[in-house]
């Protein structure tokens, strides 16, 4: 019974399975076994045999690292030993120290899995189709978004139904269209470390950006008092033409202060009242929605949220990356109206460029996708497309998300809708020169298009974030969009 | 090793082991006990008794299974002294410690994994019932496995007809 893997990112490997696949051969067929990361549905890359996962875009995070690196780089080289003796070695031990933490956090935001929530198996799929489909009274036709209503600590917090992964979202989760993945407490896709920020990785984050925070401010001061102490001896410029690289360090982060301790500050906020990016955005909890409007998450207390996020228990990766993918689980009974259904709406998939096609549903695995190893893009029965071009802002420099590739979110009002130009939102690069940080929040369509209050951010009192993202112009194509797929639907 | 199945008017067959519970049934329907939220976004699953389990398993010992899973749970996530030191010792050593040290949350689904291992074994196996780790299916459900006897005759694939009719 092993567990132990170098990196404990993901230990469920064979153990608990003797449970499920109960057609265990004594003898076991010799053909190579492939990993299930190998088969990934989502749209997330895998190195070192599974052992690391990131997003598909990952340009910037390396800028990123050789921002940092460069920038420390130069400082350990040309400021530490004029500073270590005039002033003390304890500087460069110090900023080591610091350079070590920041990349360290950095690496294990980006390498390890946000919190995927793997993709519903196709009896689960089947069985909650049935349900809805009792619920609903009807049968082949689909019905209006799904949603499900649960009242958690006194709120009430609708549930969408993901129709890419094909599950109920538990609350606070939420689908990332570049990664093609619902993710757990899914705080935003950052492009700068190249991975999504969720469950399992915002501290990592937040942690990056905090150290980071002090190394740039560490970095600045003693860059400029570097250069003041040289300049008392020799002059201002000598002093600066002696060690340019100083005057690169300094430019790099004074532009680099503002937005990265203002990040930490917007974060340290959203620790602190145990809201995600995506819900701050949205102003889900805001006192504006209405007098009773609460965070039934947070716990009233700063303290005891800050250790919740900080602190608390680390869940592990609900993705098997590492285990191999078994061909020999049983499969039920063909399956009925469930699957007749998304026969049905297959027809609609007409202009989905990779359509892998529904056999993969019968086909008897769990984990399916064998056909395209290259991003795993099965793209299951959803003609869905991107709504919400606001968020799906990549980060300057980048190529557009593979508009080639219909990009599948999940949405509710996707569904309502035949076949639709998809090149709706997604042809709106929205390059915000000012945005350092994209946060890239998944497009949710809210079932009710009245329930559109993406406007709201600009009422936020984040000052310093206000600029980063410019949520108006944003939310009033969200909102056309949206309107004009209900009215395409009801057509 | 093949026993014999006793074929009751209710309960179908009965199987003594895994093993032959493996080799003599077919997969006939599946159960998904979906997750409770009432409580916010801790893991429990809902302890309310599906229909299609009524002819199989008495309702106290499957919610004894549920319940007892839910606590399982409730202590892997459970915030509290040893988890916030666990996490600031974790953030001091750069999370470096984890390469050793297994996390609590991890030991704890261990002992899920055991517990699961046991019941399917003791309670759910001799009624043809299968129950699957929750982790397989990423914590989303619980699924139960509803196995009919492969080699009887009209009356358990009469039955199973049922318990599949009843299921739609």
């Amino acid at each position: 019974m092993h567990l132990g893997e170098s990196m404990r990112e993901c230990e469920y490997s064979q153990i608990s399975t003797r449970s499920s696949t109960p057609m265990e051969t004594p003898y076991k067929k010799r053909t190579p076994k492939r990993k299930k990361w190998e088969a990934f549905p989502g749209r997330n890359k895998f190195y070192c045999d599974g052992r690391i996962m990131m997003a598909k875009q990952t340009g910037v995070f390396y800028l990123t690292l050789v921002l940092i690196l460069v920038t420390c780089g130069l400082f350990f080289t040309f400021d530490c030993p004029f500073l270590a003796q005039e002033l003390t070695p304890i500087i460069p031990v110090l900023g080591g120290a610091l350079f070590l933490f920041v990349l360290g956090t950095l690496l294990r935001t980006s390498f390890s899995d946000p919190g995927v929530l793997p993709r519903a198996t196709p009896d689960e799929a089947a069985d909650l189709e049935r349900q809805i489909d009792v619920a609903n009274g009807t049968t082949g036709y689909r019905p209006p978004p799904r949603t499900k209503e649960v009242v958690i600590n006194g709120q009430t917090v609708k549930l969408k139904y993901c129709f890419t992964c094909k599950i109920f979202r538990p609350p606070r989760a939420s689908h990332c269209s570049l990664c093609d993945n619902c993710v757990e407490r899914f705080d935003h896709h950052c492009p700068w470390v190249g991975n999504c920020v969720g469950r399992r990785n915002y501290r990592f984050f937040y942690m990056f950006i905090l150290s980071l925070s002090f190394l740039t401010i560490f970095i600045f001061a003693f860059v400029i008092t570097h250069i003041i102490l040289s300049s008392y001896r020799k002059g201002f410029l000598t002093a600066l033409k002696e060690s340019p690289a100083s005057v690169l360090e300094v430019v790099v982060c004074f532009f680099s202060v503002w937005s990265i301790v203002g990040l930490s500050g917007f974060h340290t906020y959203l620790i602190s009242s145990n809201q995600t990016t995506n819900e701050d955005i949205k102003g889900s909890w805001s006192s504006k929605r209405g007098k009773d409007n609460y965070n039934p998450y947070s716990s009233g207390n700063i303290f005891t949220n800050c250790c919740m996020a900080l602190c608390g228990p680390l869940p592990p990766s609900l993705i098997d990356r590492r285990g191999f993918i078994e061909a020999d689980a049983p499969q039920m009974a063909p399956p009925t109206n469930g699957i007749t259904m998304y026969g049905a709406t297959h027809s609609q998939q007409s202009h989905m460029a990779a359509a892998t096609p529904l056999l993969q549903q019968q086909s008897s695995e769990p984990v399916i996708i064998t056909s395209s190893p290259e991003n795993g893009t099965s793209l299951p029965a959803r003609a869905s497309l991107t709504l919400g071009g606001p968020c799906t802002s990549l980060p300057l420099g980048q190529p557009t998300p593979p508009t080639s590739t219909p990009s599948l979110s999940c949405h509710e009002a996707a569904d309502m809708l035949p076949i639709h130009g998809h090149t709706l939102n997604h042809t709106h690069p929205l390059q915000e020169q000012a945005a350092v940080h994209h946060y890239l929040t998944p497009e949710e369509v809210p079932s009710p298009p009245g329930m559109l209050h993406c406007g709201s951010p600009l009422g936020h009192s984040h000052t310093v974030q206000a600029s980063f993202y410019n949520p108006a112009s944003q939310d009033s194509l969200h909102e056309d969009s949206v309107r004009g797929l209900v009215k395409l639907s009801s057509v | 090793m093949l026993c014999c199945f006793t074929v009751f008017i209710f309960c179908p067959t009965q199987f003594h082991n895994l093993q032959e519970l493996r080799h003599s049934a077919s997969l006939a329907n599946k159960v998904f006990i979906q997750r409770d939220y009432s409580e916010g976004t801790t893991c429990r699953f809902q302890t309310k008794f599906p229909s299609e389990l009524e002819s199989r398993i008495e309702l106290t010992l499957f919610e004894e299974t549920v319940k007892t899973l839910n606590n399982f749970y409730a202590e892997a996530e459970k915030i509290g002294g040893q988890s916030y030191l666990e996490g600031c010792l974790a953030c001091a050593t750069a999370y470096l410690i984890f390469l050793c040290m297994e996390t609590r949350y991890e030991k704890v689904l261990k002992k899920i994994a055991k517990y699961i291992q046991e019941q399917n074994e003791k309670i759910y196996a001799p009624r043809g019932l299968l129950i699957t780790d929750p982790i397989e299916r990423g914590m989303r459900v619980i699924e139960i496995s509803i196995y009919e006897d492969r080699g009887s005759s009209g009356s358990s694939s009469g039955s199973s007809s049922v318990s599949g009719s009843t299921a739609r």
